[in-house]
């Protein structure tokens, strides 16, 4: 059971959270692993503040319950940090991952988080921005994590993005999530 | 002897694996009325409709009760029929439910588990579908996505078996099962199909060479020896769906059990409980016997009929045994599946110590604390310093 993952996101609604929590368990799945992916359902509203989950483990996941004690936390909105504890329950040598424009550094005292934690920054937003032309951190963040992480493998990510995004969305589209994917993952610093 | 058929790896929810089974049974008639959080099962279901998948007459309608009602008018003309509800739905079309069994309809219902308001609440408990109990539908119960597709697939050749013409609701938790995505098997549609078949009823009311009157009224002279007729059905429903059951495990390869018992051959101490909870409870369970502590777990996957016998044999041989309930019993003392598991014990003379907790209402969360408290909690009964009686497991 040792080698089970928890990935606890935390975002408000409309950043694409819950679909970047599926798009982690669907490329663990395209390896041949299992799996889960769920949001904390509640009232949907677009810009409230939500929690969504993933897990990922080489063998069968039975449990069910929402994830208390991650081994990384991604957040996608950092105005969340004045509203809620995110590292709350996590693992003392977790990974945080924030959407931001500061620097570890910064990122780890607003945090308050001990020297055993692993705090990653990218400007998610900004690189969304520039290449997807909205505020939709959630591709650029998941190869963040990737790279920081390695819970799932980059071009495995790529490559599901490339599958799953190709079903639904022009070819523009898909090139725009494709190059911010390819900045944040140059980008991410630690 | 069926082969192990050709199967394909999906990562999808719960409803979504209902959805699948709904379009691989091609059913001639789908009525039903969205509420959360079913609605991705008739939205899906819909889309199928629309994309020519299946030869459904899919049927939209004002309210549940409505859909229960047209289901029954279908089913009995003699068209394969589904529907999927939930909580308040489920409660509104309960006028409807007994109709449908006291007809012996086979017709085929998902419920995605969720509270009962007062206060409203869209979570998962078990409190919408054991109010529908006493109704003559058969009930199943999944753990995760996968077994809400498997239970479907059962339910469906249940319902439609010329030994059985009885409803069956095929139930899966709300959110936790329903909207989570999960790695699943999904069978191929060729496999699937064959093993489905099509219905083939037996008195349709569009069988107009051998006229029937349905519905009918029975009064003191007959009233009473329906209702043994239909106890007696539902009850020997219980060989016929072992049979399918086994069916489906050997084409499928997963394995089919009206109790799933872990551990429970050797275990002092076993937790008896209903879907998704269940993967929480066995987690734990695994934890304590590193340590040494005979731990098992008895979830029921068929709660009606309600499987005694195997679940005798699950607890036999054990130290205490806790039951938790995931839906209230108001001024009584145990819910209804510890009022089960009580009346299995006590008729098959066995004295362990029973402890029933209530847990999980509203979708309050089912942590792995809860279960190993409910452990702790069966050394102290086995011991007799608590008793048995009901608690709220994690309240604050």
């Amino acid at each position: 059971m040792s080698e089970l993952v928890e990935i606890r996101w935390h975002a408000r609604a409309g950043q694409g959270a819950v679909t970047a929590a599926k798009l982690v368990a669907e490329t663990a799945l395209s390896q041949g692993r299992y799996m889960q992916a769920m949001p904390e359902y509640g009232p949907e509203r677009t810009g409230a503040p939500l929690k969504a989950y993933t897990r990922v483990c080489d063998t069968p996941i039975e449990v069910h319950n929402n994830i208390t004690n991650p081994q990384i936390v991604v957040v996608l909105d950092e105005t969340l940090l004045d509203l809620e504890n995110v590292t709350e329950g996590m693992a003392q040598d977790g990974t945080v991952i924030l959407n931001t424009r500061m620097t570890p550094a910064e990122a780890r005292e607003k945090l308050g988080v001990s020297d055993k934690v692993t705090v990653a920054t990218v400007d998610a937003s900004g690189i969304a921005m520039a290449t997807i032309h909205r505020n939709i951190p959630n591709t650029p963040i998941v190869a963040a994590l990737s790279k920081v992480t390695g819970v799932i493998p980059y071009d495995e990510f790529v490559q599901h993005l490339k599958t799953t995004f190709g079903k639904k969305f022009s070819q523009q589209i898909i090139d725009a999530n494709l190059e911010s994917v390819k900045r944040a993952y140059e980008e991410v610093q630690q | 002897m069926a082969e192990r058929a050709e199967q394909k790896i999906v990562s999808a929810t719960g409803n979504m694996m209902v959805t699948e089974a709904f379009r691989q049974a091609d059913p001639d008639v789908v009525c039903a009325y969205p509420i959360t959080p079913q609605t991705t099962i008739v939205e899906g279901f819909a889309k199928c409709v629309a994309n020519g998948q299946v030869h459904t007459e899919f049927v939209t309608v004002e309210s549940e009760h409505s859909s229960m009602s047209a289901c029954i008018g279908s089913a009995q003309a003699g068209a394969r029929t589904f529907t999927a509800t939930s909580s308040q739905g489920l409660a509104y079309m309960y006028e409807e439910l007994p109709i449908a069994a006291g007809m012996r309809l086979p017709i085929v219902m998902a419920n995605a588990n969720r509270a009962i308001s007062a206060p409203i609440n869209i979570h998962c408990d078990h409190s919408d579908v054991m109010g529908a109990r006493d109704t003559g539908w058969l009930l199943f119960f999944a753990e995760d996505a996968q077994e809400a597709y498997d239970n479907t697939m059962i339910a469906i050749r249940t319902a439609e078996d010329k030994d059985v013409q009885l409803p069956v609701m095929t139930t899966l938790d709300g959110f936790i099962t329903t909207h989570a995505m999960e790695r699943a098997e999904l069978m191929n549609d060729e496999a699937a199909k064959e093993f489905l078949g099509e219905r083939t009823p037996l008195f349709p009311l569009l069988d107009t060479e051998n006229p029937i009157a349905a519905g009918m009224f029975a009064d003191q002279d007959s009233y009473f020896e329906l209702h043994k007729a239909l106890r007696d059905a539902v009850t020997a429903s219980k060989p016929v769906i072992k049979r399918i059951g086994d069916e489906w495990a050997e084409l499928s390869g997963r394995p089919f059990d009206f109790v799933d018992a872990w551990g429970c051959d050797d275990a002092d101490y076993i937790i008896v409980v209903l879907g998704s909870a269940a993967g929480n409870a066995r987690h734990q369970a695994r934890l304590l016997r590193e340590k040494g502590v005979k731990a098992g777990v008895a979830r029921i996957r068929v709660f009606r009929p309600f499987p005694y016998e195997e679940l005798v044999a699950a607890l036999h041989g054990a130290k205490a045994v806790a039951v938790l309930d995931r839906s209230e019993n108001f001024g009584g003392e145990y819910g209804p599946v510890g009022l089960e598991v009580a009346t299995a014990l006590y008729n098959a003379k066995e004295t362990i110590p029973l402890k029933n907790y209530m847990f999980g209402l509203g979708g309050h969360d089912v942590t792995l604390e809860q279960m190993e408290q409910v452990y702790e909690d069966l050394e102290k009964l086995a011991a007799g310093t608590i008793d048995g009686s009901i608690e709220y497991l994690g309240n604050r």
